[in-house]
């Protein structure tokens, strides 16, 4: 079966001062599927998904999108990249100051010319796609659970339609059936819209379900990338460590 | 499907047939390619006829957005006549459309949940707010006059750092603005006040004029308007910050009052604090009139100083002091009441400063106003 590239990294190279973060990494995303970040802390996981969006930049290397270098793209070209990805942030990074439906119509303002009761509706389809309630698109983020947060940014990334999901520790702060609803969530919209999906995550149970394949950074690179199953009998000592120490046990067992 | 790669957007349309029989929708049916689309909606929909077959199988592509257009337009084509279909539509799009009809919900997509308050609700809500408000503020100034007892049967328990550090921050650097503000103001005062006494050969009076206007009224207000916007605001932003970061809850939970360690030490700082201004911005203020009437009154150093001493009472003074403690006050108060009063984000730490500011500096007027009508009744 061949595979349709969607981003690929050749030789990133990055460097925070004198230490070195990623050195000669490579990787291939795939579209249509789930790829799972997954390192140690201070691994760069984060760091590669934000080169990913050009909020920061690599020292070296190529970072190609659709088959178009981003890296060294003119202003008016980034726009382009924008339209194509959806990030949802840790924390959601929400406007305070406005209310959930508001906040997702936001990129449908900037980069639509729709009129404002399209806007307003295509907005709340979104938020109702991210499994949230018609009322609490009039709430205000402080008004919002740590779940709803999550749902409200995801529906925020989802706003344009973007071809591309970038998603930082979705399920981080969420108790384990938020965060099993936030999985199947991430699996349907994933059915739904056909997107690819990119994402950080330590949840070993996110990675087991919602994961087509999971890409492993040590060692300055990415020294694996393949579907857990694969990975679970990989003999990469930190892999090992990682899917079989204390915490991983229970899924060899269960 | 959705496609990436560059592809000319084609601007979503619908056409009928030469019949007008069929209505077809073509085009990208996506956020961009729907722009048209959108305004000509219900204009198409109108002109319908009778027996019409929306056929969906000229669309290129689609998304959510063109999705919930096509189902708007399909819903509102069967409201008008039921018997008219939907065909030709690809198997990746129509699961689209399936979504969009699952995740709308029905008749009451477009009322928003609340109607705009009329003008008495209006009223009513703002005098509940402020009044609440206020039994607020008067209930924070009994916490805060119960910590200061508390505090003093336990002076050990008074955070002699936090102090100085206030101190520090709000009196010492705030002295060369203040100093210079006082300065310029003695100045004007001068000028101002010289140029009226000279037509009457009364340029010695200039002393008297300079003299009490600053040491009674004009040092002590201006110190207070100027340490509230300086100090009150960063008290406010101060607290307001940290109680969305739940420092103040963290506070509580090791033991810690947040009033003792966030409201008094700089309670007290600060009613040290303004009283030392004050007398300094006297100081500069005198010297800005001095100045002026020696260039320009032919009032020399000198005879300046002999006549203050004669003409200048000492209670101007100690009532301009006593003044900047209360004004002082005022404002710790109400800056750390709208710093506790912040919730939610950044938004609201911005506009619990702007109203801290704005009321600590009207309070101080205020007081300031009654304060003279108290001391002319008296006969001070």
């Amino acid at each position: 079966m061949t595979y349709e590239t969607v981003i690929s990294l050749r030789n990133i190279k990055t460097h925070f001062g004198e230490h070195c973060v990623h050195q000669n990494l490579n990787l291939d995303i795939h579209r249509s599927e789930v790829l799972a970040l997954i390192g140690g802390s201070g691994t760069g996981k984060t760091t590669l998904l934000r080169e990913m969006i050009l909020l920061e930049y690599p020292q070296q290397g190529s970072i190609r999108v659709f088959d178009r270098e981003i890296l060294g793209m003119a202003e008016h070209q980034v726009r382009w990249l924008r339209e194509r990805c959806g990030v949802m942030f840790q924390n959601g990074a929400l406007f305070s100051s406005l209310t959930v439906l508001e906040n997702v119509m936001i990129p449908l303002h900037e980069h639509s010319q729709l009129s404002e009761k399209t806007m307003r509706e295509i907005a709340m389809l979104k938020i109702r796609l991210a499994g949230l309630e018609r009322t609490a698109a009039y709430k205000y983020p402080a008004q919002l659970s740590g779940g709803m947060i999550k749902r409200a940014a995801l529906a925020r990334a989802l706003a344009l339609d973007p071809e591309i999901l970038f998603l930082d520790e979705p399920s981080a702060g969420l108790d384990p059936i938020g965060a099993g609803a936030l999985d199947q969530l991430i699996l349907e919209i994933k059915r739904l819209l056909g997107l690819t999906i990119v994402l950080v995550t330590h949840d070993l149970d996110s990675l087991w379900t919602v994961t087509d394949r999971v890409a492993v950074l040590a060692e300055k690179k990415v020294v694996a990338v393949d579907s857990m199953q694969v990975l679970s009998g990989s003999q990469h000592p930190w892999i090992r460590q990682y899917l079989h120490g204390i915490r991983g046990i229970r899924f060899n067992e269960g | 499907m959705i496609f990436s790669n560059e592809h000319k957007t084609q601007h979503a349309q619908l056409k009928f047939n030469a019949q007008r029989t069929r209505l077809f929708c073509r085009g990208d049916w996506t956020l961009n390619g729907s722009k048209h689309l959108d305004r000509c909606l219900t204009k198409t929909i109108r002109h319908c006829p009778e027996n019409c077959i929306l056929d969906a199988s000229q669309i290129q592509r689609m998304d959510t957005a063109g999705a919930w257009l096509l189902f708007q337009l399909q819903k509102q084509l069967q409201k008008k006549q039921p018997q008219c279909t939907l065909t030709g539509l690809k198997p990746a799009h129509s699961a689209l459309l399936k979504l969009v009809h699952s995740k709308t919900p029905g008749q009451t997509s477009n009322n928003v949940p609340h109607q705009a308050p009329g003008l008495l609700e209006n009223i009513g809500r703002q005098v509940w707010r402020k009044s609440l408000a206020t039994i607020d503020f008067i209930s924070f100034i009994g916490e805060t006059t119960n910590s200061i007892f508390h505090s003093m049967l336990q002076p050990a328990r008074i955070r002699w750092q936090a102090i100085w550090v206030t101190l520090a921050q709000a009196g010492v650097n705030a002295l060369p603005i203040v100093g210079l503000m006082s300065f310029l103001i003695g100045i004007v005062l001068a000028y101002q006040g010289g140029t009226q006494l000279a037509q009457y050969g009364a340029n010695i009076f200039i002393v008297d004029l300079v003299g009490i206007t600053l040491l009674r009224e004009l040092a002590p207000m201006l110190t207070a308007i100027m340490i509230a916007g300086r100090t009150g605001s960063a008290f406010t932003a101060q607290i307001g910050t940290m109680k969305i970061n739940d420092e103040v809850d963290a506070l509580r939970t090791m033991g810690i009052a947040p009033m003792e360690l966030l409201v008094l030490p700089k309670l007290l700082a600060l009613m040290i604090a303004m009283p030392l201004l004050c007398v300094f911005a006297d100081i500069t203020g005198v010297l800005g009139g001095m100045l002026i009437a020696s260039l320009t009154l032919d009032v020399s150093f000198f005879e300046f100083l002999d006549r203050f001493q004669h003409a200048i009472a000492l209670r101007h003074f100690i009532i301009g002091i006593g003044k900047a403690p209360i004004f002082a006050a005022i404002i710790v108060l109400i800056a750390c009441y709208q710093g506790f009063r912040v919730q939610g984000g950044a938004d609201s730490v911005g506009k619990q400063v702007t109203v801290s500011v704005v009321q600590s500096i009207f309070l101080v007027i205020v007081i300031d106003a009654l304060f003279s009508i108290l001391f002319n009744w008296a006969g001070i």
